[in-house]
């Protein structure tokens, strides 16, 4: 029932057990050299050379970059709006995943398909999909090109998924039992919503939250054809590296790169911590 | 699955509201515009034109297009080639065997999920690119480009749905324990019989899963191949691109087109996926 | 009475797991609704709780109808078999829960925690969370949350199920203890015919969704009302017509007691005090269990093969193979 295809669930960190079980071999001590080398060549040089383009003119440079008036809005736009989405993913997320697991209506299914839907398309499709019907050809006579509340729509149909989907296994996963101590110790519905089923979701909607905002702050192809790009108005981060870029600023590029790796790995560290708090609390 | 409990069973005008709510929410955010996609895709393009499958046979017909197309296969297909090679054994390694900084490197594996795809693009430029990059000086002058070329659109796809094998294949590995494998070493088999016929079975799921989610990833990916590739119409111009290309261009209609494809392609992406989960679990 | 149950029943679909049950619980006992897995025993426990509607018939609590009030009115305290602990609050706060609902003053509840905390002997973890609790510890927290808010009745669903031997042997000389200290209206659901036989005052015996019979353990184990009473509270023979308990059996090496049946010993087995014997009983298809003590053994001087004459003791419980009524 939770067949999801990008499962935003955590990292596949594995778990804590000290070491592996058995001694690197000469085979598999050559898979691991080529493994390495590998990654090394596709994700780990290419990621330093970012970091050193943006190092490249010292750390002043760096900070004039993202301190330019319209780098700034263009950040602080993005953070805005990555936080307005997760907010109310959070709640709109967790109401969804309640509603799936916990009621029963025909059709039901077909809507648990559908969540999976803006994970599985193309962002620019995505984008394309949300023009359809809120462009400038549409049938609504709302046309979202070029506002802000066109980023804040794709942005909200693109993270969609992350709070559904970690907050839902959880939800299956609760003891009756424990609803049912709840209620015999005279808590209302309301009650034990709010103190006893709530506090049990929130490692989960901090979870999905986190991978959904890291999404937001990055999200690039779904804003491609919504965002105008106008200065100050709808330009986002990633839309500013490829402005930089295309003005042949790799520093400029590099420097939101940067601030953008960083709150990714944030996020990675957050998710971290919150399963291992998960775990120790058993 | 229908919950027996009574305190869960119980419906209230809440359950209701909420239940409207979840329908209404997924119909206008998602729903709603999937279907508006899939009129403009059979729709005429002008008033008096032929609409239907047979002009969204055509506008998919055209060379650029099928260019387009070919190209989007064949780097989904390398990409997904490599990403599983390297999935299965890294996996293996993280999972099975120790060495210094296994754990550092578990972390790091999942790392490419959470960079944008601009910034994923923007690395391999730095690295890569004659002029710009780190080693392209060094590349060009062997002959060998990265960037503008499909080794390059093949290295983007393959940055970004690197984790996705890895993320299905290390909880089915420290699930099943090495038991089985330390037993068929017992009883005499090597490090390639031990993995054909007691490991990969168990994988074997997982692995397709992997390869489905990666290849639906790969197909779709926009940001990345955007910045690495040329992009114009026979010089890289993948799928994605073209739609992007071709609604700036006011080409509606076969951007829709070719959104469609993708649309279906990921559905259909879904549909295997919930088969092999449910294949999986029986 | 305490609670008072006229008419319960309970099906889900074709099954029925309740037919017409009939039984008044006086104030203050403890009693045990003993049973094997599946008889109907906890649906009934839910359904005093509230926690499950019943099809039919009334239960009252406290002279109170509560037939139709939902599990939060019915001021009832549950115990779950799987402690049903709040995982992300500490103990204390646990505790607290049904006294926070009832919105009593903090330095009321507080007292009371403490209170409760001392009963069961957690002070010392009261500001633990659950997860650093063992098995039994959790188990003791459950009932000082539901002793909290001072229920008209107690009700344990298997407390003891999920505990190892050792653990479950302590917590139910614990309970009884603390029953006695207490004086809460108690039921508790088990499986376990020892556990029954120890614990309760009453016993309420329930199969395939009836009552068997409601007695004191020593009136279940000398008069069960049947054969499936009997079989359920201990080891259970065949001797000649009868249907008796293997220690119930003289065993003589003369043929001197009239009506003895004459026999060999098949196997004896010897598990630490006491000696198991399997005679195969001439004129008999199965043969008879009998069990003594090894003092008793060793005096008759018993071996394979030796011949032995077994008779029922003076006094034994014994049920006629085919009858229903008690001997």
């Amino acid at each position: 029932m939770t067949d999801t295809l990008v499962a935003p669930s955590g990292p596949a960190r594995t778990t804590s057990r000290p070491g592996g079980l058995f001694r690197l071999t000469p085979t598999s001590g050559v898979g691991l050299g080529v493994a390495l080398v590998w990654f090394s060549v596709l994700v780990l040089l290419p990621l330093a050379a970012v970091v050193g383009a943006a190092a490249d003119g010292g750390f002043d440079r760096f900070w004039s970059t993202l301190a330019d008036a319209q780098t700034f809005a263009a950040l602080r736009l993005t953070v805005v709006e990555a936080l307005l989405v997760t907010a109310v993913n959070a709640v709109i997320g967790t109401i969804v995943a309640w509603v799936l697991v916990r009621d029963q209506f025909p059709g039901k299914r077909i809507l648990d398909v559908v969540i999976d839907i803006p994970f599985a398309l193309p962002t620019i499709v995505a984008g394309l999909v949300l023009l359809s019907l809120w462009g400038p050809e549409s049938p609504m006579g709302i046309n979202i090109v070029n506002t802000r509340q066109g980023i804040f729509l794709a942005l909200l149909f693109v993270t969609l998924p992350f709070v559904v989907r970690t907050v839902q296994p959880v939800l299956i996963e609760l003891d009756a039992d424990v609803e049912e101590a709840a209620a015999s110790l005279g808590a209302s519905r309301v009650t034990t919503f709010r103190r006893i089923i709530l506090p049990s979701l929130v490692p989960a909607i901090a979870a999905g939250s986190s991978l959904g905002f890291a999404r937001a702050i990055s999200e690039f192809g779904s804003l491609v054809l919504i965002s105008g790009n106008t200065p100050y108005e709808t330009e986002v981060a990633s839309l500013k590296i490829l402005k930089f870029l295309e003005g042949d600023n790799q520093a400029g590029a590099a420097a939101v790169a940067v601030l953008l790796l960083v709150v990714a790995i944030v996020t990675i560290v957050i998710l971290d911590l919150i399963s291992r708090r998960v775990a120790r609390r058993g | 699955m229908a919950d027996t409990r009574q305190i869960r069973a119980r419906k209230g005008p809440v359950t209701y509201l909420l239940r409207a709510f979840v329908i209404a929410y997924l119909a206008v955010l998602v729903i709603w515009p999937l279907f508006e996609v899939a009129q403009q895709t059979f729709a005429p393009a002008d008033v008096g034109d032929e609409g239907g499958v047979g002009a969204f046979w055509e506008r998919l017909s055209d060379p650029s297009v099928t260019y387009a197309f070919n190209l989007t296969v064949t780097v989904a297909f390398w990409a997904v080639l490599i990403n599983t090679l390297f999935g299965v054994g890294i996996s293996l390694l993280l999972v099975r065997y120790q060495f210094p900084g296994r754990r550092i490197l578990s972390v790091l594996v999942d790392l490419p999920m959470s960079v944008s795809p601009v910034v994923v693009g923007l690395a391999l430029v730095l690295a890569y690119s004659t002029g710009k990059g780190w080693f392209g000086e060094a590349l060009a002058s062997v002959g060998f480009y990265v960037i503008g070329t499909t080794p390059g659109l093949i290295m983007a796809t393959a940055f970004v749905s690197l984790p996705l094998v890895i993320r299905e294949i290390v909880p089915v590995l420290e699930e099943i324990g090495a038991d089985a494998e330390m037993a068929a070493h017992s009883l005499g088999a090597n490090g390639w019989q031990t993995f054909r016929r007691i490991t990969l079975p168990s994988i074997k799921w997982a692995v397709v899963y992997g390869v489905v989610l990666s290849m639906a990833r790969s197909l779709g990916e926009f940001g990345a191949v955007k910045i690495v590739s040329p992009g114009a119409e026979f010089r890289g111009e993948t799928a994605t691109l073209l739609i992007q290309n071709r609604y700036t261009n006011y080409e509606e209609p076969t951007a829709y087109a070719a959104a469609f494809v993708l649309v279906l392609a990921s559905v259909l992406a879904l549909v295997v996926v919930s088969l092999i989960r449910k294949e999986d679990h029986s | 009475m305490s609670i008072e149950v006229r008419g319960v029943g309970k099906r889900y679909g074709d099954f029925i797991a309740l037919d017409d049950i009939n039984v008044s619980l006086p104030t203050g006992q403890l009693t045990a609704l003993l049973g094997p897995s599946g008889g109907g025993k906890s649906t009934l426990l839910r359904i005093i709780a509230g926690l499950e509607s019943t099809d039919g018939g009334s239960v009252e609590i406290e002279g109170v109808d509560a037939t139709k009030l939902p599990p939060q009115k019915r001021n009832v305290g549950f115990v779950f078999q799987h402690y049903a602990v709040f995982k992300h609050m500490t103990v204390a706060k646990n505790v607290a829960f049904g006294l926070e609902i009832r919105k009593r003053p903090k330095a009321e509840v507080k007292a009371k925690v403490a209170e409760l905390l001392e009963l069961v002997h957690l002070s010392q973890f009261a500001h633990r969370l659950p997860s650093q609790l063992s098995g039994g510890q959790r188990q003791r927290l459950a009932l000082a949350r539901a002793l909290a808010v001072e229920p008209s009745v107690l009700l344990l669903d298997e407390p003891f199920g999920a505990l190892d031997a050792k653990v479950r042997k302590e917590l139910r000389d614990w309970l009884r203890r603390l029953h006695d200290e207490v004086h809460v209206t108690t039921v508790f659901v088990t499986h376990d015919q020892e556990e029954a036989l120890e614990v309760a005052d009453e016993i309420v015996v329930i199969n395939e969704g009836r009552i068997e019979q409601i007695g004191s353990p020593d009136e279940l184990y000398d008069e069960p009302a049947n054969d499936f009473v009997m079989g359920f509270l201990g080891a259970v023979t065949r001797l000649g017509p009868l249907r008796l308990r293997p220690h119930d059996i003289e065993v003589a090496v003369t043929p001197g007691v009239p009506g003895s049946s004459a026999g060999v010993v098949l196997r004896a087995l010897r598990v630490g005090f006491e000696v198991r014997l399997t005679v195969d009983v001439e004129g008999q298809e199965e043969p008879v269990l009998v069990v003594l003590s090894r003092t008793h053994a060793r005096a008759l001087d018993l071996e394979l093969g030796s011949r032995v004459w077994l008779s029922p003791t003076t006094g034994a419980t014994a049920v006629p193979v085919l009858g229903v009524a008690s001997a």
